[in-house]
């Protein structure tokens, strides 16, 4: 059980009262290990995802049942803003905060929260996340610069030390390389599967050969359904359901 | 650290701050309506809409054997009326063709001025423009006259029609234009053609609180004249209520007219 | 010449009118108000508060009515933001793209839609009667009574356009700090407004610009008096309300006067309009 981080149980999202989204999703997300959701577009992925961070509340008629444990803990019932914090996010496009200085925008969550910290605890906090995104040697003349002067791949990089700086027990990514080019994407990669050492990862990726690379998981979606969620090893060499595997010899998607 | 729960208390007080205070903001216009209402409705009817206004000497005689003001606003409707018209034959045209030449070149220095100076006299007070069209019109032709207020007018909506031309023009997806250039039509003939229609929508977003200017003048005489005093009421009922009308409607048409 | 030649031609006599109007408008105000600097000098009439006739000689300056301009111009904007910031907040916002703030929204461009003489009849019977009873001023005219509708009259048009630079804020910012647990009030603090504030400030500036040229409701409000506002019960004159009130039957000095207060006007509120501006296109650019 203590393997286990997060654990999705009956789980449907309805963005009207007759149209769901996710359609009944149980799944158990093992500790330290990445699990990327696959799936045509449109098959829920994303907003299965961003039901963990409750980023659903942000607009209305979204109805969500079931429940999903992170570390045992029901989030559905607790405060968004709680979830928020032990949920990390990382979204499709780079958004680092226009108006702060990189410096800033790894703190951000702490300044957002309104939690004060000491000067040299913040250096700290600085230094080891971007340590941890492998930004450091690339940034550390120019921290008071704005994180709107880096390249797009150095961005999203920022935002995942943003969202470590907060240590979550688990980091959400909604297709985090889409909008990068090939270099930047396998940069991230390398640094995802460093990271698993630390926090458990999902992604929800489209990118097959992606979730392939990275991936100690895999799930299919189709429809709002899960289809097959098994060891990506498996999942990609022999697929017990037909969907999964038309979708992986590229029928669809 | 602070609490969870009073980060939430905080949010929520800004949220009903917030509600609050945008509920108040709106509390002046059911004062102003109400008040002129309250006041106006009772000599509203419609010959104080097709009457000339009486004079001073009427009024006071009707006052004091204790009867309503006869008359009304006519000559102020009629003057505005007047004024519109020619304030739009004059500044029309002028702006639709200032603002497709201000379309046609974006970026020359000739039109960069040309764009500064109209939003220069979209921003300059209409008192200004009064004493504009004093020293134009009235100084030389010896008598205040419509045509200095239309004058003034024309000057106030020029900057409005071309920039909403201009706007309008801009907006209008390239396609559009190329599609009329490749079926052959002359520059000119694609410019009223296709774009023209689209312009109708923006045309009539203009602030509809300058053209009431004459019955505003004739509301200023009563304030003014004791024994019209209590004519005001209506007056400004009617000029609200006309007012928001247009308002209304301009808003209803530009919905539909959108592209 | 073809048509289209003609067609052409007749863009750019438009295009040049404009320039003619202005330099028209430009060149009429300053021969105008030639004799008036001419026999004051330009910084004794801005400088001086002597306003009429002074040991039988004329004299005119028209510091008072700076003085006022500025004074209800900026009491105006200080109350009007509480109140048209938030609802820049509630229609950009809190209920963005919803029926409610289309309805707030709509409200406050009727506010905006109301005239000027209209605010002035409802400032003299309603505002200023309730000045007298709750003891602010004996007469009720003033600068404070002026600056309370002149801030009415100019929430609605800071409102719609600081709403729209809130509205322009990215929804992945937004996201991307609810993803790190912050409040709305969080967010608005800490992410919209440091977006959005030059737009803000330029909103602002615009609205103060319409606030310095309003005249009709200032004029019936303000108490129409030449001395030098000091403070905010005392009665004055803005610019734009002592041409107002003294045009019609001034002549010769007098009338040059006036037309240089037009002239100071029309430039201060050109810098005004400029600088608003200014700061819009350098960021959205």
């Amino acid at each position: 059980m203590e393997n286990i981080t997060l654990s999705f149980k009956d789980v449907s999202v309805a963005y009207n009262a007759d149209k769901l989204a996710v359609i009944h999703i149980s799944a158990d997300i093992q500790k330290n290990s990445i699990t990327s959701i696959m799936g045509p577009s449109g098959c829920g992925k994303s907003t299965l995802l961003r039901a963990v961070n409750r980023m659903h509340e942000l607009y209305p008629n979204i109805q969500i049942t079931g429940s999903i444990e992170l570390n045992g803990r029901d989030i559905l019932s607790m405060n968004p803003i709680e979830v928020r914090r032990l949920a990390g996010m990382v979204f499709q496009c780079p958004n680092p905060f226009p108006t702060m200085s990189i410096y800033d925008n790894v703190l951000s969550g702490y300044a957002l929260n309104g939690i004060k910290i000491q000067r040299s605890e913040r250096d700290q906090i600085v230094e080891t996340c971007l340590h941890n995104v492998g930004l450091w040697d690339e940034v550390k003349d120019n921290l008071n610069k704005r994180g709107s002067f880096l390249s797009g791949g150095q961005q999203q990089r920022l935002c995942i030390a943003r969202a470590l700086a907060l240590r979550p027990d688990i980091l959400l990514m909604d297709e985090p390389t889409s909008a990068l080019d090939p270099i930047a994407t396998s940069r991230i990669e390398d640094l995802l599967v460093e990271l698993k050492k630390e926090v458990t990862i999902v992604i929800v990726t489209h990118n097959m050969g992606q979730a392939a690379r990275i991936s100690d998981y895999s799930m299919f979606m189709y429809l709002g359904e899960l289809i097959e969620y098994d060891k990506t090893e498996k999942m990609f060499t022999n697929p017990s359901d037909k969907r999964t595997e038309a979708y992986l010899v590229g029928k669809f998607g | 650290m602070k609490s969870v729960t009073n980060r939430i208390f905080k949010d929520r007080l800004l949220k009903t701050g917030i509600i609050v205070l945008s509920g108040l903001s709106c509390v002046p216009l059911l004062l102003i309506l109400g008040e002129m209402l309250l006041k106006g409705w009772k000599q509203l009817s419609w010959s104080f809409l097709t009457q000339s206004t009486p004079t001073s000497l009427e009024a006071m005689l009707a006052v004091n054997s204790g009867e309503r003001i006869p008359g009304g606003i006519a000559n102020g409707i009629v003057g505005t009326l007047i004024m519109v018209l020619i304030a739009t034959a004059i500044a029309v045209p002028i702006g639709l063709l200032c603002g497709i030449y201000l379309s046609e070149h974006r970026k020359t220095r000739f039109a960069t001025t040309v764009r500064f100076l109209t939003e220069l006299l979209q921003g300059t007070p209409s008192i200004i423009i009064g004493i504009i069209a004093y020293l134009w019109m009235v100084v030389p032709m010896k008598t205040h006259s419509a045509l200095a207020g239309a004058i003034a007018l024309s000057i106030m909506m020029l900057p409005l029609i071309v920039r909403s031309t201009e706007e309008t023009l801009y907006l209008l997806p390239a396609s559009l234009k190329e599609a009329a250039l490749a079926l052959g039509s002359s520059y000119r003939s694609m410019v009223i053609k296709v774009l023209l229609p689209a312009l109708g929508a923006s045309m009539i977003q203009w602030d509809p609180t300058r053209p009431s200017s004459a019955v505003s003048l004739l509301i200023w005489q009563f304030y003014n004249d004791p024994n019209l005093n209590s004519m005001i009421w209506s007056a400004s009922l009617f000029l609200l209520l006309f007012v928001l009308l247009l308002n209304i409607t301009a808003k209803q048409i530009s919905k539909k007219w959108r592209i | 010449m073809t048509k289209d030649k003609v067609f052409r031609t007749l863009l750019l006599g438009s295009a040049l009118l404009i320039v003619l109007v202005c330099e028209a408008v430009f060149y009429s105000l300053t021969s105008g108000a030639l004799p008036a600097f001419r026999s004051f000098g330009f910084f004794r009439f801005i400088g001086s508060s002597q306003w009429g006739v002074v040991d039988g000689s004329e004299h005119y300056g028209a510091l008072p009515f700076i003085m006022g301009t500025l004074l209800t111009s900026f009491v105006a904007l200080l109350l009007c933001i509480p109140f048209s910031l938030p609802v820049a907040f509630f229609v950009g916002e809190y209920y963005r793209n919803t029926k409610l703030a289309s309805w707030v929204g709509g409200v406050v461009d009727l506010l905006a839609g109301i005239p000027s003489i209209v605010y002035g009849l409802w400032g003299f019977y309603a505002v200023r009667p309730f000045i007298v009873r709750i003891g602010l001023s004996q007469q009720g005219f003033g600068i404070l009574t002026a600056s309370v509708v002149l801030a009415i009259m100019i929430i609605p048009y800071a409102a719609s356009l600081s709403a729209e630079f809130i509205r322009m804020v990215p929804q992945e910012l937004k996201e991307g700090a609810y993803s790190l647990g912050a409040t709305r009030a969080e967010v608005l603090r800490r992410i919209i407004l440091p977006s959005s504030a030059s737009g803000l400030v330029s909103s602002y500036i615009l609205a103060i610009g319409r606030a310095l040229g309003e005249t009709m409701a200032v004029t019936m409000l303000i108490g129409n008096t030449n001395n030098l506002p000091l403070s905010l019960s005392d009665t004055g004159n803005t610019m734009a309300s002592v041409i107002a009130n003294q045009f019609g039957e001034a002549d010769g000095f007098k009338l040059s006067s006036l037309i240089a207060i037009g002239l100071v006007l029309f430039l201060i509120t050109a810098a005004i309009n400029f600088v608003g501006h200014l700061i819009i296109k350098r960021n959205t650019l």
